[in-house]
């Protein structure tokens, strides 16, 4: 199983990651030896195993639908890069097609 | 130009519906609107590492509650995924949503449009996390404001099958979904709030020379009103239409664009090519385990599911004798209709409730501007209206003195037989009275009284007139007409 060149060239600018020329093959590479280390598990037979989404045996938890006391706006901001007066302060952003 | 050329609009609809829960999906911060930015934000809504989101329970049921309304099958096992996508309103970098095991799946809707009832199928409806809010140029500044009060919060997500095909039923699609949320209880649907959120999915298929092309499929993204809805799908038939007779590029060669909408030229625009698609890579979200709700507890909430819109619409129809129009406005809110079932069992005239309620309340309520959202919105109680009811069923005062009463009851607070006693509207049935006022009536009006003997039988109106403008309304117009009729046939 190998990971080509352009995989990681899709995948980096999905994640937002400037890669150096060098970088993609190394990554490249790196990445195929992973996948052929977890390729392994293809071995066994798992045809009578469900699916399994969550390591934990444990389903079904919840939280009541109370409120609590959020950070305030000043403790909320504390860590960002850049603030205005209200809010997290970002570069301009023209298009409004981001949300859900 | 083509001969004997056939277009068939075809559109399917996902929604986003704001839920109404008292904090976020997975932390206690609670939901606000309108607050000061970031004043309703913690680790876990600011996506701060090595923090851990736990499913609001609420929010859960009223997701499930809303699938079953919908006659979806709900999944015996729910999980949630990672949506990835980088915007500034998205402080994790992605979205917790559901993939492919959504609450419910394969339900139907039924909506009533100019044409008749039909019934659109509901793909799926699933539960997921809102975004942050973006302020753009805040203060004339270079720059945009994120506020994150808003991320985190709940939103359902329903997605129709593309079973729509017309503006008309798009419409009716989406107030009907809003009637069916509000009446759960599951969204207070505040439209000026943005709680509900319409990308329609749209294309056309084009029948020509014997065979079908579907043209390619534009998203709408976030229009946040039904006349948003109606404007922008008829744009895009036209300017799909005129497209296609263009270029003849087809659903195949051309995939899926995503378009924005301008509110103000009533136009969409091109916002996203083919190629700069998104790819979400969606995983399981390892910090939340799988929900698997038990038979028990589906019962017990399919119990709670009140009445729905169109089944009370029917039963209104059949049980009360309502025309479709007057039973379609008694069920528009579920609190008109719990409104008119109270005035109709304290009156035990159902029919004439009917009429009161929509013509003389709503009138009233018309002219002060207030809209039955709540049931502290109706300005007499169901009870008082009832009392008003039977004075007028029972003859004790004519509708005319009815309609006096009403108002007066709005204004004072009082009630009906307070007003009535007090302003002496009591009607007459005593013959002496009755019988002066028509002789009255009589000489005054020797034309008409001829008119009606010689057989124009209209003519009685007048002399009618006369008598309760005479009575100042006090006279009962039921005994009036007989005396009279009597009288004239001497
Ligand atoms: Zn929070």
């Amino acid at each position: 199983m190998g990971i080509q060149r352009s995989e990681v060239e899709k995948v980096a600018k999905l994640s937002r990651i400037a890669l150096r020329d060098d970088q993609v093959d190394l990554f490249a590479e790196q990445l195929s030896r992973i996948l052929n280390y977890v390729d392994q598990l293809n071995q066994l037979d798992t045809a009578d195993v469900e699916p399994l989404s969550h390591a934990l045996p444990v389903a079904n938890v919840f939280r009541e639908d109370v409120p609590q006391a959020s950070l305030t706006a000043d403790a909320a901001l504390g860590n960002a890069p850049a603030r205005t007066a209200a809010g997290f302060k970002v570069p301009r952003v023209l298009d409004d097609g981001g949300s859900a | 130009m083509s001969d004997e050329r056939s277009v068939r609009l075809v559109v399917g609809l996902e929604v986003h519906v704001h839920m109404k829960t008292r904090t976020k999906l997975f932390c206690s911060c609670a939901t606000s609107f309108g607050d000061p930015p970031n004043t309703h934000c913690c680790p876990v809504c600011l996506g701060m590492p090595g923090v851990l989101p736990v499913m609001n329970r609420e929010a859960y049921r009223l997701g499930v509650m809303t699938a079953m309304a919908l006659g979806c099958t709900i999944n015996e096992r729910t999980k949630w995924d990672r949506k990835h996508y980088y915007y500034p309103d998205l402080p994790k970098n992605y979205q917790i949503s559901q993939y492919d095991r959504p609450l419910g799946e394969h339900g139907l809707l039924e909506i009533e449009t100019p044409a008749g009832r039909k019934a659109v199928r509901i793909l799926r409806v699933h539960l997921e996390e809102d975004a942050g809010k973006l302020n753009h140029a805040p203060g004339g500044e270079e720059c945009s404001e994120v506020d994150l009060n808003r991320a985190g919060t709940p939103l359902l997500e329903i997605v129709s099958e593309p079973d729509i095909t017309s503006v008309e039923e798009a419409r009716a699609y989406c107030t009907s979904l809003r009637q069916l949320v509000t009446y759960l209880g599951v969204s207070e649907a505040n439209m000026q709030m943005g709680h509900m959120r319409f990308e329609p999915n749209i294309n056309l298929h084009v029948a020509e020379h014997g065979e079908t092309f579907a043209t390619p499929i534009v998203e709408l993204k976030n229009l946040n009103s039904f006349r948003a809805v109606e404007r922008s799908i008829a744009f895009e038939a036209r300017r799909q239409l005129a497209e296609w007779d263009e270029t003849h590029r087809t659903l195949k060669a051309a995939g899926k664009t995503t378009r924005g909408y301008n509110d103000d030229t009533g136009e969409t625009f091109v916002q996203r090519e083919k190629e700069e698609a998104h790819d979400y890579r969606y995983f399981p979200e390892p910090d939340l385990v799988v929900v698997t709700p038990e038979a028990s507890w589906l019962e017990e909430l399919q119990q709670t599911l009140p009445e729905l819109p169109l089944a009370k619409k029917d039963r209104f129809v059949r049980e009360f004798g309502l025309g479709e129009y007057d039973a379609g406005v008694l069920t528009a809110t579920i609190e008109m209709a719990r409104y008119f079932e109270a005035v109709a069992a304290a009156s035990g005239s159902p029919k004439a409730a009917a009429n009161w309620v929509t013509q003389g309340l709503a009138r009233e309520m018309n002219e002060r501007g207030v809209t039955a959202e709540s049931e502290a919105d109706f300005p007499v109680t169901a009870s008082h209206l009832a009392e008003l009811v039977r004075a007028v069923e029972s003859g004790t005062i004519n509708k005319q003195a009815g309609d006096k009463v009403l108002r007066a009851m709005i204004d004072t607070g009082r009630t009906a037989g307070e007003i009535i006693e007090a302003e002496g509207l009591a009607q007459t049935s005593d013959a002496g009275d009755l019988d002066r006022w028509i002789e009255e009536a009589l000489a005054a009006n020797p034309g008409p009284a001829a008119d009606y003997r010689a057989g124009k039988k209209q003519a009685l109106g007048r002399i009618m007139g006369h008598i309760m403008k005479a009575s100042k309304g006090k006279a009962n117009p039921r005994l009036v007409t007989e005396r009279l009729e009597k009288k004239l046939s001497e």
